[in-house]
């Protein structure tokens, strides 16, 4: 009898006790480059992600727990991402998988994503054709060819000849082809172009080609980071501001994080781009005081940053929304109808088609604001932009 | 023909700021081989050195920039007195393997200290303004700062060849780099001869590595970046010789602008065909001894 | 050239002794013991391979390279185009990646194996250049920078699929580790291995002894060049995936620490070099990576200054402490 008796209290006490001990963890597999000549761009999403988890990190089911396994790529590795993407998977056996600054480690990584069944948001890689090549791959960014095209349908308002200057590799492709897409439609005529090296940190011989060409406009682009600001010395150390060349392109070439080094030479510079620091919005000046209380007064977000966190930020909506269940199918049904009207970027949605970001695109000039050099926003040239590759590419 | 003529002398300014850069830097590796026939992989360790104490001083210190070279140049010479005596007298007589291991462990050991002392990112350059802007020449305008470093390297080379041909130290240092036994054998003291020599070249190379630190960044991965051009340089220069490394240096600094300039889908397809080309004509180098 | 005091003995008697089936055990264990580290698995197979192709030359041949990554990366894409334009079947790209790397090897090594020193090392730097700077640019053919993706190696023999925690891939690798090993082995223990350790001690004595020095270091790194495209292959089909760092000089440096930190011109330094330092860069790198960089430093330092055998030299050594200390 008291043998039964303690049965049935040990049974009870079991239960109870599995009860308490299903806490759910949730794992995030976050690729990004924390070393090597790009660890800048890693930096920045670093940093949004920190930013996002010192406000927000609590804010999740009960029972439920967040881990961050965060691995480093060294940079455009494409076949290391494979391999750690692999790892986060098969090894940690992570829920989800995001991060990821470079577009060829995307592209590496999405069709493992989608064999895997991983959700796989991108938190800055641009490349335009990835979400084809994976129905669990999501974006939260942009593409080159959001900023790039409307910039080219503007620029052949005020420019007849204008040349190109790009990075040699997907982004950089996408973002000439969507430039001269958009110059040539507003019958402009593109004089000549150039791909650099990615790896490339010495500008000035491909000014000089530049400036002995004479267009009315440069168009350029870079990966942003310190590359951004080595372009910007080159083109004024070489003279083509003084020759009247205009420089212009996606926000990268003026990112916000270094904007203070480039110095006045990035004066007057006019991009199209999706974020600027400089933005009046309430979401975003509440982002950007709580960055630079965490990181430093005289330290300013970059569109990464706001990416990373916009990122965690549809992350742990998608962990609310489901209770903590993490079935793929369900997040990435999540995914598609997801709407975050307060971004400091301004509205956001992922297109249900695509699974690729929706936002605003705006035309921003650099400027002195209260002494400080700022990206500030003159007009609104696109509402709810959809990528236009992909309007002009439907998946067969 | 006028725009022609025009990005001609565009290229040849731009590729022989570069070259000079790569002479400076890469000369004390060609004298150090010669002399002590020791294949040091490391000398790129010492231009990014140089770069980091120069940049360190500028930026933290306020140091001008002049004076901010002259640190460079002694401290990184005086530190690689202290590598020599340690590390690299005990591998003279070693075969090749050995010592391109050891240079390559070197290598690593630096990067890493660099990444952890300064981070992984690049090191911002900040000109002094009078090096900023352009310089007027002849209707054309060059950037002041490649004027510069011209001038400066052509000034520092002058005082080199100076030195090696015209002192005494100087021949005593061609005397060993044609043949060490016959040197010593007549009480030149080459084992000191080796040492500051040796400091010479990493000294040299340290100004060269903060003069250039504006067209070659100065970042951790610098040594191994630039690895292959320095070895390029002294390769097809031929070892132990001053005026060889300086025609290939020069060579390879405008090769490479004009592929850029004119030719940039090939990249820098045309300098490794070169160098492949040159050294299969002379194996020795340009200006070597076979 | 390679002093006399780690060269690996020669041995004679080219029976296998039992200790040899020893990793060959581990490796099978490790299939069944450790099914989540597969892919960590299959990539040290590929640069046992790879490393036994460099031992080849530099271990017993001695021929000083810091371009071996250039017949590996060769490999490599070829095995990668030919997937993705012509056919998919992994085996008849193993059979072309091997003749195409070893073709590559044979026409490079017929014109740098005249020179020696310091121009064999730079050609060997330049060659390698030379083909990362054409995979860079040919984007149309190798993808450039974004690398070489967007397909699928069909099933070995039509049975075995490639999936994705790579059991499929860890076997295939390991067999065609063990006929290259095997064909090493072959190799060394013949008279034409023979003849390759002559050149490494003392070449001017080969060449008064009539031996054709040079005929024999182009067959030797035409082999090598061979085994190394095989392994690059391995590398495409496992991953299925080909990307720009198989032809750089750091993947060339890597592959000399691991052959060094394992033990230069014995076989099983191949093996355990690798093993330990991909091993090690798992666990340790990920948490410091600038310790980590800053540790293979040093102990390739230590390792040149005093234990030039490197790890199995080491392993000598003690036991021949061990064994003298028994009488």
């Amino acid at each position: 009898m008291r043998i039964k008796l303690m049965a049935c209290i040990g049974a009870v006490a079991l239960v109870a006790a599995a009860g308490l001990a299903t806490a759910q963890t949730v794992k995030i597999g976050v690729l990004s480059t924390y070393s090597g000549p790009t660890a800048a761009q890693g930096d920045q999403l670093d940093k949004g992600i920190k930013l996002f988890m010192k406000l927000n990190g609590s804010k999740l089911p009960p029972g439920v727990k967040v881990e961050l396994v965060v691995r480093d790529d060294g940079g455009a590795n494409p076949d290391n991402a494979k391999r750690i993407a692999q790892e986060l998977i098969v090894r940690d056996k992570v829920n989800f998988l995001t991060g990821v600054v470079w577009t060829p480690n995307a592209a590496a990584i999405a069709p493992l994503a989608g064999e895997a069944k991983v959700p796989f948001i991108s938190m800055n890689a641009a490349g335009v054709a990835i979400p084809y090549s994976s129905p669990y791959f999501a974006r939260v960014s942009f593409t080159l060819w959001q900023s790039s095209y409307p910039l080219g349908q503007w620029a052949a308002k005020k420019f007849k000849r204008a040349y190109t200057v790009v990075s040699d590799f997907a982004p950089g492709h996408e973002a000439e082809e969507a430039f001269t897409k958009g110059f040539k439609e507003g019958g402009g005529e593109i004089i000549g172009g150039v791909r650099i090296p990615l790896a490339n940190t010495d500008f000035a011989a491909y000014m000089q080609r530049v400036k002995d060409a004479k267009p009315d406009v440069l168009f350029a682009f870079n990966p942003a980071g310190k590359q951004a600001t080595a372009q910007m010395k080159a083109y004024s150390d070489l003279g083509l501001d003084k020759a009247g060349i205009k420089y212009i392109g996606p926000g990268d070439l003026t990112t916000d994080e270094e904007l203070p080094s480039m110095g006045d030479a990035a004066l007057g510079v006019m991009t199209v781009h999706h974020y600027s620091a400089a933005a009046e919005r309430p979401a975003n000046k509440a982002f950007v005081s709580a960055y630079k209380k965490e990181f430093g007064q005289n330290l300013n977000p970059g569109f990464m940053a706001v990416g990373a966190y916009d990122g965690m930020q549809l992350i742990f909506d998608a962990v609310n929304s489901l209770k903590g269940n993490v079935d793929p199918e369900r997040i990435m049904a999540f995914i598609k109808s997801y709407k975050n009207p307060n971004s400091p970027r301004g509205p956001i949605a992922i297109d249900p088609d695509t699974r690729d970001i929706v936002q605003n695109e705006y035309l921003r000039e650099v400027r002195k604001v209260g002494g400080q050099l700022a990206n500030v926003e003159v007009e609104t040239v696109g509402n709810m932009v959809k990528d236009p590759w992909k309007q002009f590419n439907p998946k067969k | 023909m006028q725009s022609f003529v025009s990005s001609l002398v565009s290229v040849a300014f731009h590729g022989l700021a570069y070259g000079m850069i790569l002479y400076v830097i890469s000369v004390g590796l060609s004298v150090t081989m010669g002399l002590m026939g020791f294949v040091n992989l490391a000398h790129g360790v010492f231009a990014m050195a140089g770069g980091y104490v120069m940049l360190t001083a500028m930026n933290r210190y306020d140091v001008p920039f002049l004076l901010a070279l002259s640190i460079a140049f002694v401290s990184v010479a005086a530190a690689s007195i202290l590598l020599e005596r340690l590390l690299y007298a005990r591998l003279y007589t070693a075969g090749d393997l050995e010592q391109v291991l050891l240079t390559i462990g070197l290598i690593f050991m630096a990067v890493a200290v660099a990444r952890l002392i300064y981070g992984t990112l690049q090191q911002p350059v900040h000109l002094p303004a009078y090096l900023k802007g352009q310089f007027s020449l002849l209707g054309r305008d060059f950037p002041a700062y490649r004027v510069f470093l011209i001038a400066f390297s052509a000034v520092l080379v002058a005082a080199l060849w100076f030195g090696v041909e015209r002192t005494r130290w100087g021949a005593k240092v061609r005397a060993t780099v044609d043949n060490r036994p016959m040197a010593q054998a007549i009480g030149i003291n080459t084992s000191r001869l080796f040492t500051i020599t040796f400091a010479l070249g990493s000294g040299l190379a340290a100004l060269g590595g903060g003069l250039g630190a504006d067209i070659t960044a100065i970042q951790p991965t610098y040594p191994f970046e630039h690895l292959v051009y320095f070895l390029i340089v002294v390769a097809i220069g031929g070892l132990g010789s001053l005026r060889g490394p300086f025609v290939a240096a020069l060579l390879i600094g405008v090769s490479d602008t004009a592929c850029k300039y004119w030719v940039p889908q090939f990249g820098a397809f045309f300098i490794y065909a070169a160098t492949i080309a040159l050294l299969l004509w002379r194996p020795a180098g340009l200006f070597g001894k076979a | 050239m390679i002093s006399p005091a780690h060269a690996a003995g020669y041995v004679s008697d080219p029976r296998m002794r039992p200790i040899e089936w020893l990793p060959w055990v581990i490796a099978v264990i490790c299939y069944f013991a450790a099914p989540s580290y597969l892919p960590l698995g299959s990539f040290i197979l590929i640069m046992i391979l790879f490393a036994l192709s460099l031992d080849l030359i530099l271990g017993y041949a001695g021929i000083i390279t810091l371009g071996h990554a250039a017949y590996f990366g060769f490999g490599a894409y070829v095995s990668g185009i030919l997937a993705a334009r012509v056919t998919a079947d992994p085996l008849i790209g193993l059979v072309v990646a091997a003749f195409a790397a070893g073709l590559l090897g044979w026409l490079t090594g017929m014109v740098i194996l005249r020179t020696r020193a310091l121009t064999l090392l730079m050609l060997t730097l330049a060659i390698t250049s030379i083909c990362f700077e054409v995979a860079n640019k040919a984007t149309k053919w190798t993808g450039g920078a974004d690398g070489l993706g967007g397909f699928a190696i069909k099933p070995i023999l039509g049975l075995f699929k490639f999936d994705l925690f790579n059991k499929t891939a860890y076997i295939y690798c390991l067999v065609f580790l063990f006929l290259g090993w095997w064909l090493v082995r072959r190799l060394i223990y013949s008279p034409f291995g023979a003849s390759l350790t002559g050149v490494r001690e003392n070449v001017v004595r080969m060449y008064a002894v009539g031996a054709p020095v040079y005929q024999r270091l182009v067959i030797v790194y035409t082999i090598s060049a061979a085994l190394a495209g095989i392994a690059g292959a391995l590398l495409t089909h496992s991953t299925q995936f080909v990307g720009l760092k198989v032809l750089s000089f750091e993947f060339s440096g890597d592959l000399l620490v691991m052959l060094i930190l394992g033990g230069v011109g014995r076989i099983y330094g191949a093996f355990v070099g690798p093993v330990v330092y991909l091993v090690a860069q798992d666990s340790l790198a990920k948490q410091f990576p600038e310790y980590w960089y800053f540790g293979i430093g040093l102990m390739l330092v230590l390792v040149v200054m005093f234990a030039r055998g490197g790890i199995l030299g080491i392993l000598d050594v003690l036991l021949s402490r061990f064994r003298r200390g028994k009488r």
